[in-house]
This record gives C-alpha cells, structure tokens and sequence, in this order.
C-alpha cells in the first residue's frame, strides 16, 4: 500500500487538474464560433445569462448564500457601462466591461453584510429587497437613466479598438464567450483554492467552520463580492452587445431564471450555470416558437419533470457516463491513471 | 500558572442561572475532565470557553491572556480547540479534504484564494500524519456523511487536532459510539500528545476515571468539587449528588 502522505500529495495535486470532459466542454463552446454562425445572437444571450448563472454559483452552490437579488448587480453595471459608453466617459469596451464590474463588486461588498445575518428565507427577502430598491432608483432618475424609455443612444465603440459590434453578433458573441471563459477560469481557480474549499464547509457547517479556525463572516462578505462582480460583467455584456439598457435589468424575473438554469443545470460545480444556461435558452427559444403564447407552461413543466426525476438521479448517470469514458479513455491511452478516483472525490 | 483559568464565570439565560459562579483552572498537559449530572451545565461551560456563547459575568484565560471578548474562530488561532457531543462535520466533503481545510486555517493559507490547495509538502505531509493518528486512511476518500459512526467521531477529534491546539476540548466524545468501535476510539483518545493538555467533559465514568489525572464536579451550574481522581471518587458529596449508585455498584 501507497504511504498516506503519497496519496494525499497526489489527490491534491490531480484535484484541480483538468479533465478531458473539462477540456471537450470548452472545445465544443468555441467551436460553436464557426459551427453555427446563424445562432449566434441567442448564443449570445446564453453566453450571458450563463456567466449570470456563474455568479450565483458562486453564492449558492458554495458557500450556501440563497439569493433572489443578483439582478441589483448585473442592472447596476448594465446601467454604468451604457453610461459610460453614452457620455464616452470610457469608450473602450474591455475597460468599461471591467469598471462596471468593480461598481457591481463595491455594490455587492456594501450589501453582503445584509445578507451574513439571518436563514434562507430572510437572505431572499433582503437581496430581493436590495434590486427591488435599486429598480426604482433607477425608475425615479429618469433624467440619468431614461426611465421607463430605457437608455438611448448608446454606442459601443470597437472592442480593443479593433472589432467592430456586427448587425449579426458575431462580434458580440465571441467576446461575450472570451468574457465567460476568462471568468470561468478566474472562478474555477478560486473554486479549488484554500479559501473555495472553505466556502463549501461553510455551507455544510458554520458552527464547526468557525470551530477549526475559519473567520466565517470574513469569507462570506469576500464571496459575495466577487459574485456580485461576475454578476456585474453579465450586466455589462448585455449592455454592450444590445447598445441598450432598460428597467427590465433589475426585475425579479431574472433573478428568478438563475434559480431556474441552476435547477435545470446543478449546483456546486461549476458547469452547472452553463450548461443550464445553454438549455434554458434554447428551450425557451424551441417551445416560443411551437406555442408563442404558452411557452412558460412549457418551462414550468420541464421543470417540475426535472425535480420529480431528481438531480441525483440524473447525477448519477452522469457518473456512469465519465466513468465509462474514463475506462475508454484509459484504454485508448492505455495509462495507469486513476481517473475514477478524482471524479467521485473532486468533483 | 494554569494554561486554561476561568474567573467567576456567569451565565445566565433570562432568569436562569446555567452557569454560576465557575473558577476552574486547567494545569498545561493536564488531563483533567469535567463531570456533573445531566443538566449541570458542562456544554454551556464549553460554549462559554469556546466563544459560542458570550458570559454574562467573568472571564476567561487562556495562558495567560484574556480571551472573553474574542470570537470562536480567534481563540482558536490562539490554540484552543474543541470538539462536539453531537458531531458536527461537512457532509459533503471527504475526511481528506476536511482535515486540509483545518491544516490550511491553521498554516494561515486557509484565506488564499489564487493558491492551489496543498502545494506545500508540509501541508500534505501533516494531513497524512493525522488521518494516519486517527486511523481514517481506509475511508479518507469517501463523503463524510456515509462514514460509519466512530469513524465520524473520530474524524470529529481530528479535526480539532488538525487545530494544533494546546488545549484541546473534548465534549463527550465517546457518546453513542458502539461498542465494537469504542476501543479504536479510547485509544486515540489515550495516545494524544502529552504536550496537548485535555479537558474532557464526559458522562461514561468508566472512561473518566482511566483517563483523567484531575476531575472538577459541576452541579447546577457551580463547581462542587475539584481535585485528584481519588479524592473525588470517595467524597461524600459527590457521592451524594452525582456518583452515588455508580461508584457502589
């Protein structure tokens, strides 16, 4: 038998590598670039609402933070990058994408402390009450924020200075997925560091948490930023790739479609926002088009199949599948490595 | 000078009074436990010298600093740990990834967010001695919440020690194990470190008496007794209150 400490330094260090499936993921998400350039305008809707998704991940999938108050963040940058581009305060996309970020992020950490006290039911009502709050702002400085009209007149100049926003959105889209991919890798980084692993104990246990030495509060105020500021980047990219923004940023609604990508998809790894978003557009997309007046009866009951087949269940098949293409794999390559073992322990 | 001292300590919850009146003082590299009836208020004794629950009077000491006003997670970078009578673990994740969790707290990296986890050989290194001290290697790669019961309580115990603790709190942690577990978990319990001192709060006398080397008493809240094993195993009052039956039969 391996010595304890060799394969504890070996889970460790294979812990975070990347899995092939990782890998194909990402391949199959670009390819799409060139695969289906007729789709990319609602790709590019995906794209955004997925990394949306990420960013209440983040909050609920690790550290446990129910929220139906996203939407506060990603208004709050939708709104700063079109002023920014409106005014021509900042021009360039990327700069603006990532100031409306580090708004949403301020935004964030200022509320979190609303959000530390209290159960699930309270933490809804609260984030809830905050985007509700700022809708109205919105709403009531119309002179800022065109009201009910929505912002006019935003142009989106060239991003680096170099690409030009397309009547098609491909532009939009490939910067849009460059966007979420950089982000995921961020979030992923962040996801299997120290601080990640204690996030996901303070969703198991914040008694014991606070027990080995974790300042419990610390670490959820510091998640909580950052998810405001992923939610933020979302905003921005709506923004900038409809040269648009209006009230509808902070409704309800979409703080309540992240809930619904992250039932569809699954919580607490990641890919569970994305490829969620991924179904929730398109099924969206497919049921408006067979019934336009009734698609949300659709999506309703998608759901409540989704639920009463169980996440687990639909889990464990994906186990058998990686599993099996683990042992395929392993034969292909034929290398002695243990890839079942870093499925059921890393996820 | 003790390593672990409480002054008048005070609780009270409205009109009760649960603790009253507490001065207790652990020796360093004691193996001292605290004893009482149901109800005594030897749980809120450790809520109070944890910092789960804030006194209402005294304070509290550990090596000669006074920690009354910190909170949990501070008294623990301070070096006192504890462990709970109903185990408190993450259920989702695997022994091996909750003792780095608390080895990592404890180096001080526990807040890196860029750092891979357990990039150092000290950190893997120190994981593996203690799933190896508290015979967890066979199920260090499994979920928390399917592992058999005196496993769990014995990760329970480990992941307090991950703590590195100088004084380690031990609240009943033999409650509930079966019988065929037990003596892995006594054993573990007997092999700590001398330089950890212990302050074992526990209802099985059988392990009280061959395991502590100093005994308080609590009953309803106040200290009774406190002294050598021996003296209190034949003190009257204790006989009396608590130990009577017990010790006769």
């Amino acid at each position: 038998m391996a010595s304890v400490a060799e394969d504890v330094a070996a889970y460790l260090a294979r812990r975070a590598r990347w899995s092939p499936l990782e890998i194909a993921f990402w391949i199959c998400a670009f390819a799409t670039i060139w695969l289906f350039p007729g789709k990319h305008l609602i790709l590019t809707e995906a794209a955004i609402l997925a990394l949306f998704a990420l960013s209440l991940d983040l909050i609920l999938g690790y550290a446990g933070i129910i929220s139906l108050g996203q939407a506060a963040f990603f208004g709050l940058a939708g709104y700063c990058s079109g002023l920014l581009a409106k005014y021509g305060l900042v021009n360039e996309p990327v700069i603006a994408l990532i100031l409306s970020g580090f708004v949403a992020a301020a935004l964030g950490f200022v509320t979190s402390f609303l959000v530390l006290r209290g159960s699930d039911l309270t933490r809804l009502m609260v984030t809830l009450g905050v985007a509700l709050l700022l809708g109205e702002l919105a709403n009531r400085f119309s002179n800022i924020t065109g009201g009910a009209d929505g912002l006019q007149g935003v142009t989106i100049a060239p991003v680096l200075g170099l690409f030009r926003f397309d009547l098609y959105g491909h532009t939009g889209y490939i910067y849009c997925l460059v966007v979420l991919f950089i982000s995921f890798i961020v979030a992923r980084r962040i996801v299997y560091s120290p601080f990640g692993l204690s996030l996901r104990s303070l969703k198991g246990n914040t008694l014991r948490a606070a027990a080995i030495g974790i300042p419990v509060k610390r670490r959820l105020v510091a998640i909580y930023t950052v998810s405001a500021g992923f939610a933020g980047l979302a905003g921005a990219l709506l923004t900038q790739t409809t040269a648009f923004c209006s009230l509808d940023v902070f409704s309800l609604d979409r703080s309540a479609d992240l809930l619904l990508v992250l039932i569809i998809g699954g919580t607490g790894y990641l890919y569970g926002g994305l490829i969620g978003a991924v179904i929730y557009k398109f099924l969206q997309d497919w049921i408006a088009s067979l019934t336009p007046q009734y698609w949300q009866f659709w999506i309703g009951f998608v759901l409540v199949v989704i639920v009463l087949v169980g996440r687990e269940r639909v889990e464990e098949w994906g186990r058998a599948l990686r599993a099996s293409l683990a042992r395929l794999g392993a034969r292909v390559f034929a290398r002695p490595v243990a890839i079942g073992g870093a499925a059921s322990d890393g996820r | 000078m003790p390593i672990l001292e409480t002054i008048g300590l005070e609780k009270r919850f409205g009109g009760i009074v649960a603790t009253h009146d507490v001065s207790l003082a652990v020796e360093k590299g004691a193996r001292h436990a605290l004893i009482g009836p149901n109800g005594a208020g030897k749980t809120t004794i450790i809520n109070l010298l944890t910092g789960v629950l804030k006194p209402t009077a005294g304070s509290i000491m550990l090596d000669g600093r006074d920690i009354t006003a910190l909170v949990p997670h501070e008294r623990v970078r301070l070096g006192m740990a504890r462990t709970f009578q109903i185990n408190q673990l993450f259920a989702d994740l695997t022994p091996r990834e909750s003792i780095g969790l608390a080895v990592s707290e404890r180096l001080g990296t526990g807040g890196d967010w860029w750092r891979l986890l357990g990039r150092k050989s000290a950190v893997t290194g120190e994981i593996a001695e203690i799933i190896e001290r508290f015979r967890i290697a066979d199920v260090m790669h499994e979920r928390t919440a399917i592992l058999p019961y005196g496993k769990q309580r014995l990760l329970e115990i480990a992941l307090a020690f991950a703590c590195r603790p100088h004084v380690l709190l031990l609240d009943e942690p033999a409650a509930g194990v079966p019988e065929a577990e037990r003596h892995e978990l006594l054993a573990t319990i007997a092999a700590l470190p001398d330089e950890v001192t212990v302050l074992l709060i526990e209802h099985d006398m059988d392990l009280v008496f061959s395991f502590a080397d100093r005994i308080s008493v609590l009953v309803n809240g106040g200290l009774l007794l406190d002294g050598a094993p021996e003296e209190v195993a034949h003190d009257p009052r204790v006989k009396a209150v608590y130990l009577g039956e017990e010790l006769d039969a």
